[in-house]
Parts: C-alpha cells; structure tokens; sequence
C-alpha cells in the first residue's frame, strides 16, 4: 500500500509541473495585462510597475524567478491587491471554501445515500422513481438558479434564515452549503443505487438472505459496504471540485471564500494569483484523488490484497 | 469490522452535524439596520473588496469611499453644491495670478495617533505620489503643480524642483504651471492626500507598494474615521477617531464597509436591512421600488458619459458625414425610455450637463432625415454600397442591449448593416488602446467636475483620445486658451466653443448620461444626491424611529 501511495505521489510531481509551465506561459500570451485599465495608463507609472513585478525581465527569466520563489513556498505579490500576498490571500479564503464543500459534502451524503439505498432496495417500484426523479433534478438544476430559490423563500419570504454572509450571523451557513451540496446528492444518490443494485444481486447477499439475516442487516452490514464503493471514488474528485467550483455560490451568498478569488483573477489577469490557485488546486485535486483511490481500496478486498502483495 | 465502525463514526458526525446545523438556524435576532441604528453604526453596501488602502497606490470608486473615510484632504467638497470648503487647510490664498496657492492648514488638524498634521507631511506624500518608482497610476493629478510631471516622468531628480514648499508646519505653498481652477478640487482625490511618513518607513521605503502599514493596527490616518478591523471579501469596519479635528460635527460611532460584489444579493440585503445603504440597485428592481411610497431609491445625475468610440481613420468612419448620420439617427430618448428604464439621461455631448455651472451645447438633435441625407451626400444613398461596420463592447448585457439597440436603429433609419461583436474586458481595452475597432464603447467618469476632464480626452494623441481625432485649434482652446482665462464665464465660453467643434466632427457618439441609483434605508439622513456621487460620512446621521415600510416606530 505504501510503495502504491509513493509512487502515486512521484506521478504527481510532473503533473503539477505542468501545469505550473502550461499556465504560467498562457496567462502572459492572452490578450491585454494586469496593467491595463479603462484609463489609460501612463508610459512611465507602466513601466515602474513592470519594474516592481519584474515584468521587465524576460519572459524565461521570469519563469525560472517564479520556480525559485515556488519552491520556497512564496507565490508572489498579488497585482490587483497590492500589499496582499497571494499566500495571504490563499490562506484567508481556504478555510471558509473548505468548510463550505464539508457541508455541502456532507449534505449530499446524507441526502444522496439515504435516497440511493432506499431507491435500490425496490427497483423500478415508485420507492424507486421518486428519489431518483428529484435526483435528476438535482442533477439539471444549476446553482445560480437554485440558489436564488432557496434565498426567496426561506430568507425573504418565511424570513427563517439569513441570505447572505459566513460565520457572522446564526445560520447563514445553510443556504449556501444545500446549494451546493444539492447537484452533489443527487450524483451520490444515483451512484449509490447503482453500486447498491449491483451487489444486492450479488450471491453472497442472497447466502445472507437464505440465511435468515433481517433485511436491515444484509443491507446495512453485508451490502451497503460493497454498494457505497463507486460514493466513495467520488468523492475526492467530488470534494476538489467543490473547492475549485464554488464561485457561484460564494458570488450569491457574499462567501468570503477562494472561488471568488480565482475567477476574478483570470478577468484581472492577476497573473500571480492565477499561479497562485491553479497550482494550489491542481495540487488538491490530484491529492483528492490519491485519497479516494486509496480509500476505494481500502473498502474493496480484492484490490486490497493486489496492493499489499498479498494476492493473485 | 472496521469498516463498520468507521462507517457508524462517519454516521454520527453526519448526525451531530445536521443537529447542530439546525440549532445555529433558531438564532434570528436583529437585523444589522436595526442594531447599527441602535449603536450608531452605519451599514454600507460597497461594490467590491478594495485593491487596497493605500492612497498612492490604490484606484477606484470602493476604494474611494473607504480612503476618504479614513484620510481628509487639505480641502473638501460641500456635500450639495460639491464647491471646495475647508478640511485640513483652513483656507488658501491665491497670488501671482493664480499660479501661486497658500494652503493654512489647521493647526488642530491630527493623525490619528495624535500627532499633528504637518505642511511637510504634505510634502513628502507628494513626492511619494509622484515618485516615478511609486508606480501611482493617478500621479497626474499633481501635474499641474511645477515641475511635477517631468519628476514623474524621471527627467528631474531632485524633488526640491517640484512647486512645493512647506513654510512652516501649517503653511504649504505650492506653485502651478499654470492657473488651474479646479486645482482645489483635486486636494479632495485621494491620489493627493498625505500620508504619515514615519508609519510607512516603518514598514518600507517611501516608495514600496507592497508594505502592510495599511493593516488595522499598523495604519495611521487623518479622516473621520479609524481602521478597526479588515477582513479579506467580509467587511472593513471602521470607528469614529477621537483625534479628528472636526469630531464634534462626525454623528456615527461607526462604519461598516461590505464587498457587495453581486448586485442581485445587495439589494436583498438591503431588503432584509443588512445594509443601510447599496452601491447600485439591480436595473429590473427600480421600477418596483419608485412605485413604493416613501421610496428608499435615489437616483440622480452622475458625472459619467456613456459613448461609442469612432475610429476616425478606418472607412467608412474616416468620412465625418458617415459619422453625423450615425449619431443623428440614434433615438436617444426612446433608447433611455425603453432599454434603460428611465436610468439615464440622454447625452448629446461628451460633457454632463450642469458641471459645476458648465452647460454643454446641443450642437444636433436626433434627425433621421438630415442623417439619410448626410449619408446619401458621403456616397451611401439608402445605405448602397455600405460596406459594412462593426460595434465592439466588453462582456456585459447592459453593454449588449444598447448595441443591439442601436444596430437596428441604424438598420431602420439609414439601412445599414451592423455587426455588433463582445470582447473580454481586459481583449476589449486592448482592442481600444490598439485603435483597432470601428466603433467601440466607451464610458468615462469624471475625476473632478469640471468640463477640462471630459474636453481633454480628445486633445491630439491624448491617452485616451483612442479615436485619431485631432485638430490644432481644439489643442489651443483646451490647452492654451481656458487656463488662461480670467473669469469663469471665459473659460466655459472657450469650452463651449470648443465642444461644439469635437460634436461637429463628431469623433465620438454621445449616447447618455449616467445617474448613480442607491437604496438608502429612510433612517439614514445626510446622504444627498450630487453629481459626485459623493458622499462625506461626516455628515450622515441615524434616525432609529424611522422604518423601511415608511412608519414611524
């Protein structure tokens, strides 16, 4: 298991540098710079600024100076927030986006395996059809649009809870995390009567039935471990783009969080902070996927005893 | 065996979790409104997170309103009438013919760690404002001052050339190319503000952007207002300083600054009173709310026009008679009435009405049939032999509608095809500062009101001429002849003569002007409409017993 987690590790390395390389040369061939506003901005203030960014330096010098300061650990000076570094930036946003894609997580693993497991238990019943009709809704439903909805009635109309804000009044917390768990649970819901249906048909299910094991057993103990493999390969890419993707909703609710950050620093061209984020996600996703890989193992004894070298 | 219980763990944190959710839910309490009403604090919708608050180094409208909470300038503007009244100076002398101005600061004037505002605080800001390694993107605001732009510029080295000198502390005197008339505005943008030497050498060079000597806790300030806490795309709050000289006129105990980015979520924190007052108001709620008795929506003309660009050397553009045909036959009334929802002002000239006194001339009016003729005269009879034109704009549905607008005003009245094509802002500002378009948009914000802003823009190779447009009699009206004038009526008889030249040739379509919209909670009073949009928190009040339905309590 271990040589497998190290070796995914080495894969990682090259991925992320190329990523570092890919961007870093795109971000300066679009069109238009950090500079460049509606008014126009003087010759000699463009130049000092270049002279401050070192985008006066040619371009491979820039490049190499940039490794240098990443492999310390430092991403440079925000261009569009001077006086904020883009690890400060990274740092104050990352919290808050993280525990919003918990929440959200959370809640589509309630909500998804709860509708999953029961939808699985009678196929092509109403038990079935129900869950997984609202899932597909969940599915097309696109956040911008939901998340306006939910603001309508619960914070203006039934005034229960507030609509805009992280962590400053009661209960703001809530909107936002449903709105974007929601795409999410419906995804876990249809994987978890997927992976849920495959085993139930399993024969070892049907030895437990045969056995006379109460139904909530044979689910809960012998099948929901099989049937929840699929959730649990999901759900690193899952969390990852929960982080890279929460713009919308951080734009609707006012979230402090990153997903606000890197969106807007394409549109400025904040050519660090762009670095800055796409690195520091790349990073996350392939480490998210690293984690659900291994957990995905972990729960499947056949690749398990692969891994460990003790199996054919 | 593990699994399961790791799958029970997983369950219950899963349960917890939901429960304690739901509890954090009952909490409700009182609105943000009702709870600064009751301590004085006020709530304001900001627009965006700030780039920063560094007066030197930061640009625009939210950075704007927070810097000039914080920092006071040697003269402020009258809330009403925007004419210059005392702020750190207590007044000023003009001498030899204008080009000589004698600032007497207020020897009570005080930094907020007590320390008095000094003349040479001033000077040194200024150098740091217009050092050309500060990298100010408003440095030229100080060009009218002697010497200013050539130190810019790096032509002079030693600062003591600049035209400006502190006699003692609470004298500064400061010399200008030129008589200026709006110099004394200008000491009200943030760009010539001063800023505490020894805090920012504390943290760096005079001339270092990138240093947190604009932290809470690091900064120190001479406004109204004192930073207390700054969280990144939260809130900025702010408390009253105790060391303002002015203190006893400031009625708030505090400000809270919040980075209302999505215009749809401002206003309903505005409606749930989150906010006691919002940057803009979405365009679809307005009519919704004029409709409201006692309405909380203000709107009124802003110092803003919005245009299209025409590149004057690209056919068929090049032929003026093409380009009076276009703009006489854009229905702006019907344009403001219908796609604008009454939001703006028709615009028949590239400087607002009623700047400061200053009326521009309404040189043409909307003629679709003098446009056919003028198009027929420069060899496009019914729009024959059209060779086509294409609109540019940057990303934005507002941009959208008044392009489409207009392509079929121009298809209806003059049988023209137009091709309308969106860009990415920073493609689009590329695209403008390259000329390489036929017809761009274009808006323009006054830095100060005074018609010299918007007239300057067109002056031969001008930075953001961006049209081609020149004429040497135009240069010499703008630059020679009004800042030499002797009285006001002069001078704006020179800018009318001068504007009616630039709607002649026509090097721009006027479409409208710009009003600023906010939602201003009815217990705030002291915010009033001007053509700034300028606000000066000194002066707001909170009045608690007024209510958004329009009650009393």
């Amino acid at each position: 298991m271990l040589r497998f987690i190290i070796s995914r590790l080495l894969q990682a390395i090259p991925v992320i540098f190329i990523v570092i390389t890919a961007t870093f040369f795109l971000v300066r061939a679009a069109p238009g710079g950090p500079f460049d506003a509606e008014k126009v901005v003087l010759p000699e203030v463009k130049r000092a600024l270049e002279a401050q960014y070192k985008l006066d330096l040619p371009l491979h010098e820039q490049y190499f100076a940039y490794l240098s300061d990443l492999a310390q650990g430092e991403l440079g000076p925000s261009f569009k927030y001077p006086g904020r570094s883009v690890n400060e930036i990274l740092f104050s946003g990352l919290p808050v986006t993280a525990e919003l894609g918990f929440y959200a997580l959370l809640i589509a693993l309630i909500i998804g395996v709860t509708a999953g497991v029961f939808a699985s238990l009678k196929p092509n019943t109403r038990q079935d059809y129900i869950p997984m009709g609202l899932a597909m809704i969940g599915i097309c439903m696109p956040s911008f649009l939901l998340g306006p909805l939910l603001v309508l009635v619960f914070g203006i109309y039934l005034e229960w809870l507030p609509i805009s804000g992280w962590g400053s009044i009661p209960g703001d917390k809530i909107l936002p995390s449903i709105t974007l768990g929601a795409a999410y649970a419906a995804y876990v819901a249809r994987l978890s009567r997927a992976g849920m249906l495959e085993i139930l048909s399993q024969d070892y299910i049907r030895t437990a039935r045969a056995k006379g094991l109460p139904e909530w057993l044979v689910v809960g103990k012998h099948a929901l471990r099989g049937g929840l493999i699929p959730v649990v390969a999901f759900l690193g890419p899952a969390f990852a783009g929960l982080l890279a993707g929460s713009f919308v909703v951080e734009t609707i609710f006012q979230i402090p969080g990153l997903g606000r950050f890197y969106v807007q620093a394409a549109f400025n061209r904040d050519y660090t902070m762009i670095l800055g984020t796409t690195v520091f996600l790349s990073s996350l996703i392939v480490l998210f996927n690293l984690i659900s890989d291994v957990a995905a193992a972990w729960l499947n004894p056949r690749l398990r005893s692969q891994l460990s070298g003790g199996g054919q | 065996m593990k699994t399961r219980q790791a799958l029970g763990g997983l369950l219950r944190t899963l349960f917890s979790t939901v429960i304690a959710t739901s509890l954090m839910a009952c909490g409700g309490g009182e609105s943000n409104v009702l709870e600064g009403n009751r301590t004085g604090i006020l709530h304001y919708g900001n627009g965006a997170e700030p780039q920063g608050l560094d007066p030197h180094v930061v640009t625009g409208v939210p950075e704007n309103h927070l810097i000039r909470a914080l920092f006071e300038g040697l003269a402020v503007k009258n809330p009403i009438t925007l004419e210059p009244e005392p702020g750190v100076a207590q007044r000023w002398e003009f001498s030899d013919q204008g080009k000589v101005i004698t600032f007497y600061l207020n020897p009570e004037a005080r930094w907020s760690n007590g320390e008095q505002v000094t003349a040479s605080d001033y000077v040194w800001s200024w150098n740091r404002a217009l050092h050309p390694q500060t990298g100010n993107l408003y440095a030229y605001m100080l060009y009218p001052v002697k010497n200013a732009e050539a130190y810019a510029k790096g032509e002079i080295k030693d600062f003591a050339a600049v035209g400006v000198k502190a006699l003692n502390d609470t004298t500064l005197e400061v010399t200008l190319n030129a008589p200026t008339p709006y110099f004394i505005q200008l000491m009200d943008h943030y760009s010539t503000f001063a800023v505490h030497p020894e805090t920012l050498l504390k943290f760096g060079k005079m001339t270092d952007r990138f240093t947190p000597w604009t932290r809470v806790g690091s900064m120190v300030s001479n406004g109204a207002f004192v930073l207390t806490d700054w969280a990144l795309n939260r809130h900025i709050k702010m408390a009253k300083s105790p060391h303002y000289w002015d203190r006893d006129k400031v009625s708030l105990n505090g400000v809270v600054f919040y980075p209302t980015e999505n215009v749809v979520s401002e206003e309903r924190m505005f409606r749930v009173e989150q906010l006691h007052y919002t940057a803009v108001v979405p365009l679809d709620k307005i009519p919704v709310y004029r409709e409201r008795p006692n309405t909380p929506y203000l709107q009124s003309p802003y110092l803003g026009t919005y245009y299209y660009l025409v590149n004057t050397d690209r056919p068929p553009v090049d032929n003026v008679k093409v380009r009076q045909a276009l703009s006489m036959s854009v229905d702006r009334e019907k344009l403001v009435r219908s796609v604008l929802q009454e939001t703006a002002v028709a615009a028949y000239s590239i400087t607002p009405p009623d700047t400061l006194g200053y009326y521009p001339p309404q040189v043409f009016s909307y003629d679709p049939d003098k446009a056919r003729a003028l198009l027929a005269e420069a060899g496009y009879p019914n729009g024959e032999g059209w060779p086509g034109l294409e609109i540019i704009y940057n990303t934005q549905e507002a941009h959208r509608k008044i392009a489409v607008a207009i392509q079929q005003m121009w298809k209806s009245e003059l049988n023209v095809d137009i091709t309308i094509a969106n860009q990415e802002w920073k493609v689009y500002l590329n695209s403008v500062s390259q000329r390489d378009f036929q017809v761009a948009r274009r808006g323009w914000i006054g830095d100060y009101v005074d018609a010299n802003n918007f007239l300057d823009l067109f002056i031969t190779d001008g930075g953001n001429n961006n049209t081609g447009y020149s004429n040497a009699i135009y240069d010499d009206l703008i630059l020679q002849k009004a800042p030499r004038a002797q009285s006001r009526e002069e001078r704006y008889a020179l800018f009318t003569e001068a504007e009616t030249m630039l709607m002649e040739e026509m090097p721009i379509i006027p479409i409208y002007t710009y009003t600023s919209k906010h939602l201003i909670h009815p217990s705030v009073e002291g915010i009033y409409p001007n053509l700034m949009d300028s606000l000066n928190l000194k002066y707001v009040k909170l009045h608690p017993e007024q209510t958004l339905s329009g009650e009393v309590n």
